[in-house]
């Protein structure tokens, strides 16, 4: 570990890229935020001073740097006991009322939420009956989403995860093999639209009938919290359902009396109030 | 009888240990005094996609309460938290957690490294960090950034530790104000407790 970041050249990187690029990181959590500056120094060897110079200086440079300062590390079917509850209730619920219903994944970072949920909704018939919105703010990990190509190393982990999950098949069905990396079938991704989306400054575009926005919220203060969530209630349906991280919490939030607990475990609500 | 010249200026005690510090950190739960005046925060390497039994397995004997936060969770005296399964724990200033799922150090999620530095930044010097046996090097940077805040540092004496790799790492780090054995940690923090009545 690199000594830590001087707590000034922090406030200074957050303000360039919000004035000269539009993104706000300024609610971010502190404790994760300066990791991962500093873990961007430590990668490209810079200073403080010279990486603000940098993105002073090289527009071109803030993908990059987007992609480096986003956590992208995810799973496919990650706690199995949640995708067991998505498919034996919370999507039975939204049948009841919707034979076509929409979900929005917040945060999709590369995107192996998305092809779990198809997978899932594939093996219940309903994969044709569904529209899925998947954004991320990041460009570059929105292409390796689209992709849907993902490092054999990875697989082990997501394969267990989806014994777990007891799917119908296994999960080699789904993806082939080439060159060292599975690439899953391109049908799976037929229903979804990838856009780029700044949960912190986009405004609602749609609304929903369940939104997944797993593990990302962590990243923020509660400040930002309060006001995404917000965005949410404004994006969902009446009734719909919003699941979250299973260590995250809402309760604290304005809005939280909107929502009732749907299951405290897995930490899935139910809109019920506009 | 006062073996460690404590005082009362402590806000968090720290607790970083992997393979073979479970019954320690078992024996310290049992004989901690309740009501202990300061949270205790520990990072234990466990098995990322089991998030349940580890907190009923530590409870049985405990006189503290065990609580695995969630993310924002405000932090207070007497209790220890646990760092979930596949989640890294940091302390942020102002006294509350955040989680988060960045990428394994050490191979390891949690990390101890990542919740005693985190811990250190918030803490500074009022911080006590504690690391027990371990079969990796997480936990050594850890320690050397509570030292260079001015916090206090003790290992178990590798000696009585199953493997030692992870203290010995941290007394190759930096330097360490005691090496003790599990006994000797209860006996500390005990003195510890006395200095808040």
């Amino acid at each position: 570990m690199t000594p830590d970041i001087d707590i000034l050249d922090l406030k200074k990187i957050t303000e360039v890229v919000h004035t000269k690029y539009g993104y706000d990181f300024r609610d971010y959590a502190m404790s994760s935020f300066k990791r991962r500056m500093q873990r961007i120094l430590e990668l490209k060897g810079l200073t403080g001073e010279a990486l603000i110079k940098k993105l002073n200086e090289q527009p071109a440079y803030i993908e990059e740097f987007l992609d480096d300062l986003t956590v992208n590390v995810t799973e496919m079917f990650r706690d199995p006991g949640f995708w067991r509850l998505l498919r034996e209730e919370i999507i039975p619920g939204i049948l009841l009322n919707n034979k076509e219903f929409k979900i929005w994944h917040a945060g999709c970072s590369s995107g192996e939420e998305v092809i779990s949920m198809n997978i899932m909704l594939k093996e219940m018939g309903l994969i044709d009956h569904v529209t899925i919105y998947a954004t991320d703010l990041d460009p570059g990990i929105l292409e390796k989403a689209k992709a849907a190509t993902y490092s054999l190393k990875n697989m082990e982990i997501n394969e267990k995860n989806y014994i777990r999950f007891q799917g119908k098949k296994t999960l080699k069905e789904y993806y082939k093999e080439e060159n060292g990396k599975a690439v899953f079938h391109k049908d799976l991704l037929k229903n979804v639209t990838f856009r780029k989306h700044d949960l912190v400054l986009g405004e609602a575009f749609n609304k929903f009938d369940l939104i997944l926005c797993r593990n990302v919220m962590i990243y923020f203060n509660q400040t930002l919290q309060n006001e995404v969530l917000k965005k949410f209630h404004g994006s969902l349906f009446k009734y719909g359902y919003l699941a979250i991280g299973t260590k995250e919490s809402i309760i604290w939030c304005e809005y939280s009396n909107r929502f009732i607990v749907v299951n405290q475990e897995e930490k899935v609500f139910k809109k019920i109030k506009d | 009888m006062n073996k460690f010249n404590l005082n009362s200026g402590y806000k968090a005690v720290v607790i970083g240990g992997s393979a073979g510090s479970f019954q320690g950190i078992i024996k310290i739960l049992s004989q901690i005094p309740p009501e202990f005046p300061l949270p205790i925060i520990a990072a234990l390497h466990r098995l990322k996609h089991v998030r349940h039994g580890f907190v009923e397995a530590l409870s049985i004997k405990s006189t503290l309460k065990i609580v695995e936060p969630e993310d924002k969770e405000s932090i207070r005296k007497g209790i220890f938290y646990l760092a979930p399964a596949n989640y890294h724990l940091s302390v942020e200033l102002g006294n509350y957690f955040s989680l988060s799922t960045e990428d394994m150090v050490h191979n390891s999620r949690p990390s101890i490294d990542i919740t005693l530095s985190s811990t250190a930044y918030a803490y500074r010097n009022k911080l006590i960090g504690i690391l027990l046996s371990g079969a990796n090097r997480d936990g050594g940077e850890g320690m050397k950034s509570i030292k260079d805040k001015g916090g206090l540092t003790i290992v178990q004496d590798p000696i009585e530790c199953m493997i030692d790799t992870m203290p010995k790492a941290a007394l190759s780090l930096t330097s360490i104000d005691y090496t003790l054995n599990i006994e000797q940690i209860i006996g500390f923090l005990k003195e510890l407790n006395q200095q808040y009545k």
